[in-house]
């Protein structure tokens, strides 16, 4: 066994763990197991990598090295334990921004030490030039649009940047004519590669990242952060071509198809096509419909809505992302707790697309420690609203507007919705009447069965909370155990 | 202002259009209420519940004479001249079927609201009193249908032998059509129905239904008179569905109305005629020309065969005390969108669709037909066979396989061409990417941003090409190599730390 060897055999085993890692995360039994699993792959595969370079790396290298490690290790440690939940968004866009980088930073130097030195390099043959050159440039392109889209999404995210679509006219041509553009750029590098080129391509690539997620607006984002997500992925594959490295590729590849299914499931969440997404512009061409008069909307109480709580035998809450904006997770969950313990059946229906980063809500509930059984997804609650006498709409408009389904000229037609209209009373937190993300009028506000609690989300439920009684420990019985 | 409630003068009429409750609602508008002395007695309301909740008690002249008269049926000609100048009347006017009741009551200074004319949009819904009468007419129907019908519903197994269940059939599955269904099943029958509607087959089943749909043509037609020659194929096949469930069932329920035209006729004399003795037929569109041959309004024809067809027109009226609750309740939500004050001032708003659709006359001026609203996907209460419209025809399955042979074909010439070295890591990277796909197929919707995370965190692998980059010589390399080792190294552990924190929060539920 010599070295390469033991290092492909440490790639394969390092490979198949991040295949149980990925496996073990599908269910809330294994995910910790499979978070394990992912460690032990990444230990393998540093250990693996660290033994091969070791093995021709100048001492400063060394050295330069086990500070990198160190520093980048201590400021993500240090991200992840103080990072908010409902900051979670913002830190993944900004941790993809990182990969699009580095793999920005492995093609040019695959270039600094393959093409630029065409004459005395040793480590790809002749023939085998032209395949090299198309890899760094494809590897630096798909870094690049990582890098630049990620920083935007991170921008909006986290508010610094308006998170309303940039529109620029024919922006479809723009990113097809930045494609056509990084085609033609590509063959002319293979043929003749040269600094400027690599350049050109570079700037186009960020430029074209910029633009593509510029134009999406905030109400998109889930399906931005996952295709960023696939993107990385998708970055390191082309690095693993560069250089040759199958755990690269597996592991990118992995990512990436990963990342595109969760795209893919956001996609069939508003019903739309992932084109549509990408090109970005939804919900402009829909503002026609604001005008239309949908009569009255009634508001009720804090104290009105604990009164109809306490008489209520089920319940089921439908967070959106104005929950996150409010930070109401926690007196959400209080007030599920005094519920359950009087005995009332308390679920919570989550869309898809709720909140900025697929399964924000379920994050945000778990950590104010809400049960994740009590926990639905969209298609196991709906034919149960029905049933349902209160349903609690909070920080949520869109995925809960009945234009969707009733009126087939909304822009939002068809896409699937909570249908909590048919529930015996929906009570609708919300800021003010205006419209959600989509520019669209919701006329559940205006159905018969709905109130409105306007304020803010956080201080209504704890007003709610408030006004409930205190549980009668004698007669709560065995709900107490919690 | 003050709204008088006068008695009902059509015979039999039960239905009052105020109750106590109702009353007390309009107090609460700022209006006067004046009732007609005994106007509530059918409905089993007396005056002096009426007086509890703040109405007056008069006579029938004072009740016309008021500023807004409820009504629950049209007036007479005679009741139309007790109204005084600029009188506002609400009441079930029927404008569609009844334009002569609307050229005399625009002869008058009056202003006319038909309530049976409210537009099918949700906002609409709370006043929309076709639908609460519909409601209680078809609980009726079963229960003038179980009356007449001599029998149990339900199946039963007693020590005297066996009985089986009645097979009722309820056309057109509206309003009334499913309040039928789900009172049928709810006495333990066996309950089928029918509608042009398929979409509507789900709400059949919520109700313990069974949907029957109209068998679909099997020969292909013409694409030259394409639609007629469809709605012909249409009503013969669905002729044919009826004629074979007339044999079978006992009960047959009728619903189809089409607004403003005469009811369809669905069961025809042979399909009477087809049916077991003691068989009973509700024709609940008996007043609009019927759904059945042979049906006579407000009676009950035995035909020779002993089948009993049941044309009661006033089904609604049978349930005095709630359909006049429920009427009051509509009429209630009217007035709430015509007195936007709440000061007791009717105001009539012609931009509202509503407030539009519904006035037959204003001030004297005919004002109908309104002009049409667009309605949303709402569908009529109850429907006739008409034509079907086309469903979009799904992409053919062929696509796929195109879409699949181009993009086979494409990796092919790409690996064709590659050299041999390149193939190796084609052939990993496609197997990688189908694993991927496979593994994630089945995540749990809640575990979505820590699986993010975790294929973030995998992804700073990058770190691998770097860390063969860095210190071979060339201190450019060795620079932009070791940014790119810090960079993925913050992924890398910050990914799974921020994992491990998420899932660590991630609780079940005690005692499950």
């Amino acid at each position: 066994m010599t070295a390469t060897t033991a290092a492909s055999a440490a790639y394969i085993v390092a490979a198949l763990l991040f295949i149980l890692s990925l496996a073990g995360l599908s269910k809330h039994e294994t995910a910790r197991a499979g978070n394990v699993f992912g460690m032990a792959g990444m230990a393998v595969a540093l250990v693996a990598t660290v033994g091969l370079a070791a093995r021709s790396i100048s001492g400063a290298g060394a050295v330069l090295l086990a500070v990198a490690v160190v520093i980048g290790a201590a400021i993500g440690l240090w991200r992840a334990r103080r990072v908010e939940m409902t900051g979670m968004p913002e830190l993944i866009a900004a941790l993809h921004s990182f990969v699009g980088l580095a793999a920005v930073l492995v093609g040019w130097n695959g270039y600094l030490s393959v093409e630029a030195r065409a004459d005395e390099q040793t480590e790809v043959a002749g023939n085998l030039l032209g395949i090299h050159s198309a890899e760094v440039v494809i590897g630096v392109f798909i870094g690049a649009v990582t890098f630049t889209g990620s920083i935007v999404a991170f921008l909006k995210l986290s508010g610094r940047i308006r998170s309303n679509p940039l529109m620029l006219p024919a922006h479809n041509a723009l990113n097809l004519g930045a494609l056509v553009v990084f085609a033609v750029l590509t063959v002319v590098f293979v043929i003749e590669p040269s600094l400027p080129l690599l350049t050109a391509v570079t700037v186009l690539a960020l430029a074209l990242g910029w633009h593509l997620v510029a134009s999406i607006g905030g109400g998109d984002m889930p399906v931005v952060v996952s295709m960023l997500n696939s993107y990385s992925g998708w970055a390191a594959a082309a690095s693993g071509f560069l250089l040759g490295n199958d755990l690269l590729i597996i592991t990118g590849a992995l990512v990436g198809s990963s990342g595109a299914y969760l795209s893919y499931i956001m996609c069939t969440a508003m019903n739309r096509s992932f084109l549509s997404v990408i090109a970005g512009g939804f919900g402009n061409e829909g503002a026609a419909a604001v005008d239309r008069d949908y009569g009255e909307h009634t508001e009720i109480s804090a104290d009105e809505v604990a009164e109809l709580l306490m008489d209520a035998r089920s319940v089921v809450i439908t967070p959106g992302y104005g929950m996150a904006v409010a930070q109401a997770q926690g007196a959400v969950a209080e007030l599920t707790r005094h519920l359950r313990d009087r005995g009332v059946t308390v679920r919570f229906g989550i869309h898809p697309v709720a909140g900025r980063l697929p399964g924000h809500m379920n994050v945000l509930l778990a950590e104010a420690r809400v049960p994740y059984d009590i926990v639905l997804e969209m298609d196991e609650i709906n034919d149960e609203l029905a049933d349902t006498e209160i349903v609690l709409v909070i920080g949520a408009n869109d995925t809960v507007n009945p234009a969707a389904t009733e009126d087939p000229t909304s822009p939002i037609a068809g896409m699937p919705v909570l249908r909590v209209w048919e529930a015996d009373q929906v009570i609708v937190f919300k800021r003010s009447m205006s419209a959600g993300y989509a520019g669209v009028q919701n006329p559940l506000f205006f159905r018969d069965n709905s109130r409105m609690l306007f304020g803010d989300a956080r201080e209504r439920v704890e007003d709610i909370v408030k006004a409930l009684p205190k549980p009668d420990r004698e007669a709560a019985g065995p709900a107490l155990q919690h | 202002m003050k709204i008088g409630v006068p008695a009902e003068s059509r015979s039999a009429e039960t239905r009052v259009a105020a109750t106590p409750t109702t009353v007390a609602a309009l107090v609460a508008l700022g209006y006067e209420v004046l009732l007609e002395t005994g106007a509530g007695q059918a409905s089993s309301f007396p005056d002096e519940a009426y007086a509890r909740s703040g109405a007056a008690i008069g006579t029938a002249s004072e009740a016309w004479q008021a500023d807004v008269v409820l009504r629950v049926n049209a007036p007479s000609a005679e009741e139309i001249g007790l109204l005084r100048d600029g009188a506002t009347l609400i009441g079930q006017l029927s404008p569609a079927l009844q334009p002569e009741l609307v050229d005399a009551l625009a002869l008058r200074p009056i202003t006319a609201l038909a309530v049976d004319a409210v537009p099918r949009i949700s906002r609409a819904q709370s006043m929309d009193v076709l639908s609460s009468m519909a409601n209680i007419a078809g609980y009726r129907a079963v229960i003038e249908a179980a009356h007449t019908f001599g029998r149990f519903f339900t199946g039963q197994v007693t020590a005297a032998g066996k009985v089986s269940p009645a097979k009722v059939l309820v056309a057109g599955a509206g309003v009334a059509g499913l309040a039928a269904i789900g009172a049928a099943s709810s006495l333990g029958a066996i309950v089928r129905a029918t509608d042009v509607r398929p979409e509507v087959a789900e709400q059949v089943r919520s109700l313990g239904g069974e949907y029957v749909a109209v068998p679909t043509g099997e020969t292909e037609v013409s694409s030259d008179g394409y639609a007629r020659e469809m709605g012909e194929d249409f009503n013969r096949r669905a002729g044919l569905m009826y004629a074979e469930q007339a044999r079978d069932v006992d009960i047959i329920i009728t619903t189809a109305l089409i607004p403003g035209r005469p009811a369809p006729l669905l069961i025809t004399k042979e399909m009477v005629a087809s049916m077991r003795p003691g068989s009973v037929v509700v024709d609940m569109a008996a007043a609009q020309g019927g759904n059945v041959a042979g049906s006579v309004p407000d009676e009950i024809v035995v035909t020779d065969n002993g089948v009993s067809i049941i044309g009661y027109t006033d089904l609604p009226g049978r349930l005095p005390a709630q359909a006049s609750q429920l009427y009051g309740t509509n009429l209630v939500s009217l007035l709430k969108l015509l007195t936007p004050a709440k000061d007791g001032h009717l105001v009539l708003d012609f931009d509202d669709v509503v407030q539009r659709t519904i006035t037959v006359v204003r001030a004297g001026e005919k004002t109908w037909p309104p002009p049409p609203v667009q309605v949303s996907a709402a569908p009529v209460t109850a429907t006739a066979p008409t034509m079907e419209p086309q469903p979009k025809a799904p992409p053919p399955p062929s696509r796929k396989f195109v879409v699949v042979g181009i993009a086979a074909a494409a990796l092919f010439l790409i690996t064709g061409f590659s050299p041999n070295q390149l193939i190796g890591h084609f052939t990993v990277f496609a197997l990688a990417v189908v694993v991927g796909y496979y593994v994630i197929g089945h995540v749990h919707h809640a575990l979505h941003t820590p699986l993010m995370s975790v294929t973030n965190a995998i992804s700073g692998i990058i770190v691998v090409g770097a860390l063969l980059q860095i210190g071979h010589g060339e201190p450019v390399v060795t620079a932009l190599a070791t940014i790119a080792i810090l960079l993925a190294s913050v992924n890398v552990f910050g990914g799974f730390a921020v994992t491990r924190r998420m899932l660590a929060m991630f609780t079940r539920g005690p005692g499950q």
